[in-house]
Parts: structure tokens; sequence; C-alpha cells
């Protein structure tokens, strides 16, 4: 049975559809995160699933049971806010103690339980401090071991690491996954950054105007995005409209008006004559120079007209002769005496045809 | 540049300063050198210095309006009753304005505005107006007073009268003060983030126990706010045991009025208004101590 089950839920704010018949299943010890661009809602399922807001139909079960009607305070879940919401008044200790101090534990148990949940989220010698006099990343710490400390089911965490700066958002990154493997709690994860929730998830379930676009593992999403928005929404992709030519297991051949044939490979469920997408990502696509042999299938002559130096990869913009663009990454690791690519370089593109998808929307 | 800025400060600063000077330290100095004088003999105070040719004028310096405070219980008696009085004021505004406050504070921005208008609206009619209209409500031939006493002689409690009594005095001191309770609550109350109450609720906590954890500690600075600006308003009032009250409910601050305007006794007037402020300045202080320590030993571990 799954820890927490969302079925059929649907939230209506007048006219606006937040949530549109949701279902998703999570499982204990999962970290599952909710991604979508901002008001595709996954923040009012937050709060339906912490207990803030009720669906206006379906059911979310915790263990089974239907948790209508169990006001938040009651649920064994615990929220991370995007804003921390550390009571003010309180020390660090204080606030990490709250949930036990409301569950009438002993002050003996309280005592060693803050002191061992402080250790866990690294605040050793805090404990005396007041919120206003930490930073951003130890407040955010607190919050977690706040969240943490009487063992709720499940931990929600909307956008936590939204506020840090990149370089301690990664470290963050790395610590939320170590605590979530050490104890073991069912962590449900907001975010609209496609990169936090590769990194951080078991499992992802992409979310767009209310609805479920695609609920798979990292890999499994961005190899094989379901539709065109996944494919789009995580990480950089070529898009370019195709439609299927002949079917030769395993493999595919489309025509791409824009460009010619190509060949992928083959997808179950496809027929000939089906009008859609071939999608590739920026990494799956080579360049060579313009004179050298080629003897892969698909390749495309072309024009580097801008490149993006990112230290460890470049990303070069080509344009094909009918003026259809793609963009290429390349890493920056290849022996210096190499040369590489300039702007106006006359190139040819070419990717293996076990590489690419076809997308029928 | 930092010459000009300094200028800039001085003149800023210097204006009030001036004024406190002037208006508040000059007038307090003058009550303590009073409270060292003879009263006058019609009134007003007795010379420094014997004018020529007299003998047997009391002059000079005295500290016989002191011996007299301490001579007589009846001065005590009174302090201790305006500080009764005082105290159960500002308690009764702080249990009704709290909810008020609340109330306010958490409602929509247009009703909110609506019910601070409401708050304030009093101060827009004379404050000698507002308890003579009291006068009216409670006299004994009012409409109020009729229905009481209608259904007290239906339960078989024999008629009231409520004008002139203690209980009018304190009815109109709880009228006069709350506003000057509930506005120091409502801005407090204000600033509160909801969200804490969210994750308080979400960590646990059921709603007594949001409010008793959460928005009553983050409130205590507004409670104090509004306590001292009662109490010492409280305990100085006169105005309305003067025109509520009976023969019998005599207030410090009506006693002070008194001796400057009917009893003509200046110093010792002067005396009772020193020990009012030593009084108030003693009690503010011991609540600011406790008031510390209480919250030094709520946060540590």
């Amino acid at each position: 049975m799954a820890l927490l089950e969302i079925r059929g839920v649907t939230r209506c704010f007048g006219n606006f559809i937040a949530v549109n018949n949701i279902s998703i299943s999570i499982e204990t010890g999962e970290f599952f995160t909710l991604l979508g661009p901002s008001g595709c809602g996954k923040t009012t399922l937050l709060r339906m699933i912490a207990g803030f807001d009720l669906p206006d139909s379906g059911q979310i079960l915790l263990d089974g049971k239907d948790m209508v009607g169990m006001p938040s305070e009651k649920r064994p879940i615990h929220t991370v806010f995007q804003t921390y919401a550390l009571f003010p008044h309180m020390t660090v200790s204080d606030n990490v103690a709250f949930p036990l101090k409301i569950a009438g534990k002993k002050l003996d148990e309280i005592r060693s339980r803050v002191i061992k949940t402080l250790d866990d989220v690294r605040l050793f010698n805090l404990g005396n401090r007041f919120p206003h006099e930490l930073s951003g990343g130890q407040r955010q710490r607190v919050a977690l071991a706040r969240g943490l400390i009487s063992r709720p089911r499940l931990l929600l965490l909307d956008e936590p690491l939204g506020a840090l700066d990149l370089k301690l958002r990664e470290e963050m990154q790395i610590e939320l996954i170590n605590l979530q493997k050490e104890t073991g709690i069912a962590f449900v994860f907001v975010t609209h950054s496609q990169n936090e929730a590769l990194t951080l998830s078991h499992r992802i379930v992409v979310m767009n105007q209310g609805g479920v676009e695609q609920i798979d593992t990292p890999s499994k999403i961005y190899n094989f995005p379901r539709n065109r928005f996944v494919a789009d929404f995580l990480g950089k992709i070529n898009i370019m409209d195709a439609q299927v030519l002949e079917i030769i297991p395993p493999y595919l051949r489309l025509l791409i008006p824009e460009l010619g044939q190509v060949v992928i490979p083959n997808k179950e469920g496809v027929k000939i004559g089906d009008k859609g997408f071939m999608a590739i990502r920026p990494e799956q696509m080579r360049i060579m120079i313009y004179s050298e042999e080629v003897n892969s299938k698909n390749h495309f002559s072309g024009q580097i007209k801008s490149l993006l130096y990112a230290g460890d990869v470049t990303t070069y913009v080509v344009e094909f002769s009918n003026g259809t663009r793609v963009e290429i990454l390349l890493p920056n690791s290849a022996p210096r005496e190499i040369k590489r690519f300039e702007i106006g370089d006359l190139v040819v593109i070419v990717w293996e045809s076990d590489v690419g998808l076809f997308l029928n929307d | 540049m930092i010459k000009e800025k300094n200028i800039v400060r001085w003149l800023l600063s210097g204006v009030p300063l001036l004024f406190l000077l002037l208006f508040f330290i000059a007038p307090s100095l003058i009550i303590v050198f009073t409270s060292f004088r003879f009263p006058g003999e019609f009134g007003g105070l007795a010379p420094l210095i014997a004018p020529m040719g007299t003998v047997d004028v009391e002059h000079g310096l005295t500290l016989e309006a002191y011996q007299f405070f301490f001579s007589d219980t009846l001065y005590v008696r009174v302090f201790i009753k305006s500080l009764q009085v005082a105290v159960v004021t500002t308690l009764i505004c702080l249990i009704m304005s709290y909810p008020l406050a609340l109330l306010i504070a958490r409602s929509k921005e247009r009703l909110r505005n609506i019910m601070l208008l409401l708050v304030v609206l009093p101060f827009a009619s004379n404050f000698l107006i507002r308890i003579y209209a009291w006068v009216i409500i409670l006299d004994p031939e009012s409409v109020l007073s009729y229905f009481i006493n209608l259904i007290l002689n239906l339960v078989g409690i024999s008629p009231v009268i409520f004008l002139f009594s203690p209980f009018a005095v304190l009815l109109g001191m709880v009228y006069v003060h709350l506003p000057f309770m509930i506005l120091p609550l409502y801005i407090n109350l204000e600033k509160h983030d909801p969200i804490l109450l969210d994750a308080a609720q979400d960590l646990g906590a059921s709603h007594w126990k949001c409010f008793w954890y959460i928005t009553w500690p983050l409130s205590i600075s507004g409670v104090s706010s509004g306590i001292v600006l009662v109490f010492i308003s409280a305990l100085g009032m006169f105005a309305v045991p003067d025109i509520l009250g009976g023969t019998g409910d005599i207030l410090i601050g009506n006693l002070i009025k008194d001796q400057f305007i009917s009893t003509r006794d200046w110093p010792f007037g002067a005396v009772l208004s020193i020990m009012l402020a030593l009084t108030i300045l003693l009690i503010i202080g011991l609540g600011a101590y406790f008031l510390r320590r209480l919250r030094k030993r709520n946060y540590a571990t």
C-alpha cells in the first residue's frame, strides 16, 4: 500500500481550475518531486496534502485512510516553508523543540532529541541563537530540523532552496539527499527548477495547468519525455515538426520538412503517417568540419551562428541552409591542440540513429 | 560636509529638545520646588523671604507638606484605592481590547479601516461631553436604568442606581481608556506574519496552542505599551470620578486637583503629584524588570 495516495483530486478557485483531477501515489521512503512552472498547481496540491486546503473532489489517503476532516495539526505531515516561517521570538533550540513540546513530550527527551536533530543538520552550537542572528542557509537547516524532529510520515518542502544563492543551494541539495536517506522519511519536494528536481528526486511528477504531464524517474523523464511540454520543460532540447515515413525495427524513418529524412529509434505504438515532433538533446549531436567524411545516417550541413562558452561546455547555435536553428552542446574536454569552432564556420551536424525521440504531441 | 550634517542634526533635534526642557523638565522642577514651600495665606505660596517689617509670617523652605502626607493614612488609602481602580481598569481594557484588536488585525483591509475609524471616532467629540453623556445614560430615570430595573424586579432583586457609584466610575474609566489599549495592540498584532500560525498548526499546535505559543508572546510589546498608556492615564484621572462618582469615590487625581483649585494648598498638591509620579515610575520599573526576566527565562534552553 502506498504511503500517500492522491485520488482524482480537483481544486478550483472561482473559474480557475488550480488542480485538475490529479492522481499520484507516493511510497514510503521516497523523495518525490512536484515539478512545474509557476501556476501549475503544485503549491495548491501541497497545501491540500498538508491540510491547509481541502479538495473540491477526490481523496487524499495516508496509509489507506482518507484524511478528509483531519485538520492540519492532526496530520503526521510537516512542512518546510519557502520563507522558513521560523518563530522569531524563540531560539533555534526552542524552534526545533516546538513540535515535541506541543506533543507534550518530557523535558529530558525533548532536550536529547533537539541536540541530536541539531547535530543531524550540522547546527551544533547554534541552539541559543535567534533566527534573525542566522544566515539564510542556517535558517534553512533550522526549518528542516523543526520539520523532521518528531519524525513525521511525510515532509513537505515548498521550494525550500529558492532563497539561497547557487553555491549554498548545491550544498543544501547534497544535504537534503543525505538527510532523506538517513531519516527514511518520505519527502515531497516542490520546485520549478528542473535541475533541482533531476538532482534530488527518486521520482518526479511534471505538472502543467493543474494536470499531470508525466510521472517517472529523473532519467526516464529526461531521456523519454512523454510529450513536447515535458521535453521542453526539462533541460534544453531541439524540437522539429516530423512525420513517420517508415518503421524499420529498431528504427523509425522520419520526414522533417525543414531538414529532410532522419533515422531515430523506434517507439511503441507509432504508425506510419503519424505527425508529431522529433526531439533531440543538444548533447546528443556532434559537430564535424565540413570537409570530413561522414558515415552516419543523420547528417546535415550548416553554419555556426553563435556560441555560448560556459567553462566546462560550449553551446553552439547552428543554422541549416533553410534557416532552421539547433543548439548543440560540446564538452570542452578535448586536448588544447584540437581546433575549436568559431562563428561563421561551415560544419556538418551529425547524430547516430540510436538517439532522438519521436513525440506524438 | 560632515560639519554641515552636524548642524542640521543639532537643529533637527535641538528644537524638540528645547521644547522638552521648557515645557516638561522645567514644570517638573517647579513642582519639586513648590513641594518644599509653605502655602500662602490665601492660596498660592508663602514668600521665600519674610517681607520687611513682618514677624511670624511663614516663609522659606519646609518639609511640612511631606509630614502632612505621612501623618494621615487617609492619603495612602486614597493612593491604594486609586491603584486598585487603575489596575482593574487596565485589566478590563486588556481583556476587552485583545480579542477586538485581533479581529481588526485579521480582517480584510476595507473592514479593518472601518473598524479602526470606529475605534478612534469618539475622539472627534469632546472628552467631557462624552463623560456627561454617560450621566444621561446611567441616570436613574434613563431608559437603560428603567429596563434593567424592570428585569431585576422580575427576578426579585431590588432596583439599583448606577450613577454616582464606584461601578459608574469603573465603567467610565474603561470607556475612556479602551482606544488607548486597542490601538497599540492592533499595531502590534497587525505586523504578525500569518505564515507563523500556519507553521505552528502544521507542526501540531491547536488554535489555542497557536495563540499561547505564537500570537501571545509576539504581542507582549504591544500589550505592555497598552498597559503603560492606560495605567498611567487611569491613575491620574480626575474627570471621570468627578462626574460619574459619588462623594466617596475620590481618587488621587481628584485629591491633587482639589489641592490646586479648591483647597489652594499648592505645596501639598505638589507633594501628592510627586508621590504619584514616583509610584508610577516604581511600578513601570518593576514591570519592565520582571518582563525582561520572564523573557530571558522563556528563551533559555
